[in-house]
């Protein structure tokens, strides 16, 4: 081999280390379409786990409730941690509501509390989150109409939607959260070589 | 409750303990970062050696193996439902973690699953909707690999509460590494299709909070693994058992535990672990989400708080650097505060998204020393210092803080952890 091709094959090969992994996918040769293992989910099977809700209303159950239902919910149910007003027992059990608004200053200032006002930025994952985890100790107790109202509550008490407003599916993933534009999806893909530190 | 006292042995040192829970229905839920603030505790003393060894026949076998009575390292804090246990980062050598020592992050206890009932659903935008038992996982073709996981709030307390009194364990104890055994997400996909317009897919754990991340569907199709076995056995409980999601260098809690559901979409679920947690405030007013690459990083395992150098000399510096965007191809060292660096032999095989051994002879002369690691890899990214990463991100970021640590060494051989770099 001359000088110039050793060369060349070196730098391939060194640029073949260095490149970023991906899966060998080998694993699939000579495998037939399919190994016939697993069996087909029913509808029920997966209706039995499928509560996910998306942010735009994707998997809200029927059902509704108002900030004034949601009151007797939220004392019956989440006040023993989070506090009467949703102040919480921080830092044993996270503050809700009564976030400094107004700025979006996280970033630079750590005592700035992120509650669901000024941090939340869809609506549905306050339903979602609080129907899957709530309350701590027996979650998914509530009914859905609980669970709709003591949203209702928590929105209302951040002063995001107005006395007597019903949440319920459709109303739901319409509310504006006032956190929502700060939100970007990372968008450092391929641009932090080197000392591009983002 | 308080540590009884103890005699302190100089490698053995253990971070403390917590307040145990004390059968308190609801969990005391402390940040990361007071996690990492947990004091250090003293070890219990080495026990009594009974003569000559070698003159009398030792002890019999047993079933299940257990350290030697002079090593005792421990996690710590313990006794949370809803908190994290860090691993004794300076207590191990070499890259893999013992199963039993990995750090835990739980978010709503450790549920204990049977595995002969446990089914994982994949459906949503699938051709078939499928329900696969942990037999039928364990049918597939299976892959072994070594993997870090870090969890993303790693090192939030040497961040923005830095103390000289603060040990591996506490300064980064929220990282692991293991061999993992499980089948790749793509051959499960394969068995159920998937339908035009999927983009990312929905995993969910089998924990009473029930979890759940939106993960790009790329990455199903690059790396991802439905793990059942961590370092030659099945998982530990607190550490997925009997099948949790394996995302190589991707943030640790989207490496779900106990995996039950998947679900492909058309775009993220938006769950609250992507959006009130484990985003990232930066500066200019917004909050990034889905950063979910772990960032080059590394720290200096030994020397550093509590050990105590007792002489000038040699003294080896060594430590631990990964990247979540593939392998580390150099560390270098500082031993004055990063004016020089001299690059460390790297100990263990560099592999894609996994932890390498660094070890860098060092000669210590009795005078003062401020030692920093840096990693760099194969992308060609360099771990920023501190103050770099603070411009780069606010000093009041939330997650990702892989910044360069330090340890200063006095003239009296105190080693102290510092942050500032």
């Amino acid at each position: 081999m001359n000088r110039r091709l050793a060369v060349f094959a070196l730098c391939a090969g060194v640029a073949a280390a260095c490149a970023p992994q991906s899966r060998d996918t080998s694993i699939a040769d000579g495998l037939p379409a399919s190994l016939g293992l697993g069996r087909t989910a029913t509808p029920a099977e997966i209706a039995a786990i499928d509560v996910d809700v998306g942010p735009d209303g994707a998997g809200l159950p029927a059902g509704s409730g108002t900030p004034e239902q949601g009151v007797a919910v939220y004392r019956m149910n989440c006040a023993t941690c989070h506090g009467n007003d949703g102040e919480g027992h921080v830092p044993l059990y996270p503050q809700l509501i009564g976030g400094p608004r107004g700025s979006f200053n996280f970033a630079n200032d750590p005592s700035m509390t992120r509650t669901i006002g000024n941090y939340w930025p869809y609506a549905t994952t306050i339903f979602d989150y609080v129907r899957r985890a709530m309350p701590f100790g027996t979650p998914r107790s509530l009914t859905d109409d609980q669970y709709y109202a003591v949203t209702a509550y928590l929105l209302q008490r951040e002063g995001i939607i107005q006395p007597g407003t019903v949440i319920d599916a459709k109303s739901l993933p319409a509310v504006q959260m006032p956190a929502r534009s700060h939100f970007v999806v990372d968008d450092r893909a391929g641009t932090t070589g080197g000392k591009n530190v983002r | 409750m308080s540590p009884r006292p103890r005699p302190i042995s100089r490698r053995s040192m253990i971070a403390g303990t917590a307040a145990a829970a004390g059968g308190a229905l609801l969990a005391k839920l402390p940040t990361s970062a007071e996690a990492q603030q947990a004091t250090a505790a003293p070890a219990p003393p080495a026990p009594p050696v009974a003569g000559d060894p070698t003159k009398a026949p030792g002890a019999p076998t047993t079933a299940v193996g257990e350290r030697s009575p002079f090593v005792q390292p421990k996690r710590a804090p313990v006794g949370d439902v809803s908190g994290t246990t860090l691993s004794p980062l300076q207590d191990l050598a070499g890259t893999i973690t013992p199963a039993d020592l990995h750090f835990a992050r739980i978010h709503s206890g450790i549920p204990t699953i049977d595995p002969a009932t446990h089914t994982l659903l994949i459906h949503g935008l699938v051709d078939r909707p499928m329900s696969f038992s942990v037999g039928d996982i364990k049918r597939f073709p299976a892959v072994t690999q070594i993997h870090f996981i870090e969890c993303s709030g790693n090192g939030r307390a040497a961040y923005r509460m830095p103390r000289p009194d603060m040990t591996p364990q506490q300064v980064d104890g929220m990282t692991s590494q293991s061999e993992w055994t499980g089948v790749p997400l793509s051959l499960l996909l394969r068995e159920t299709g998937i339908k035009d317009g999927a983009k990312w897919f929905l995993a969910e754990g089998g924990d009473s909070c029930l979890l759940a991340r939106s993960i790009p569907l790329a990455k199903a199709y690059d790396d991802a693994l439905i793990a059942w076995a961590q370092n030659g056995e099945p998982l530990r409980p607190e550490q997925g058992f009997p099948i949790r999601l394996l995302l190589p260098g991707f943030e640790g809690n989207t490496n779900v535990k106990w995996l039950r559901r998947i679900k492909l979409g058309s775009e993220p679920f938006m769950t609250r672990w992507e959006t009130s947690k484990y985003t990232d405030p930066i500066l200019g007013g917004k909050a990034r989400q889905f950063s979910l690459e772990m960032d080059a990083k590394s720290i200096i395992t030994s020397p550093a708080y509590p050990e105590r150098i007792s002489a000038p000399g040699w003294w080896p510096i060594r430590g631990l650097a990964w990247s979540g965007r593939g392998r580390i191809t150099r560390v270098d060292v500082s031993t004055d505060g990063g004016v020089t660096w001299q690059a460390a032999a790297l100990r263990t095989p560099a592999m894609p998204k996994a932890q390498v051994r660094f070890e860098l002879p060092w000669h210590w002369t009795g005078n003062d020393s401020f030692l920093m690691s840096r990693a760099v890899d194969e992308t060609g990214y360099v771990q920023p210092t501190m103050a770099e990463l603070r411009a780069a991100r606010g000093p009041a970021t939330e997650y990702h803080f892989n910044c360069i640590r330090g340890w200063r060494v006095g003239r009296d051989g105190a080693v102290a952890f510092e942050a500032n770099t």
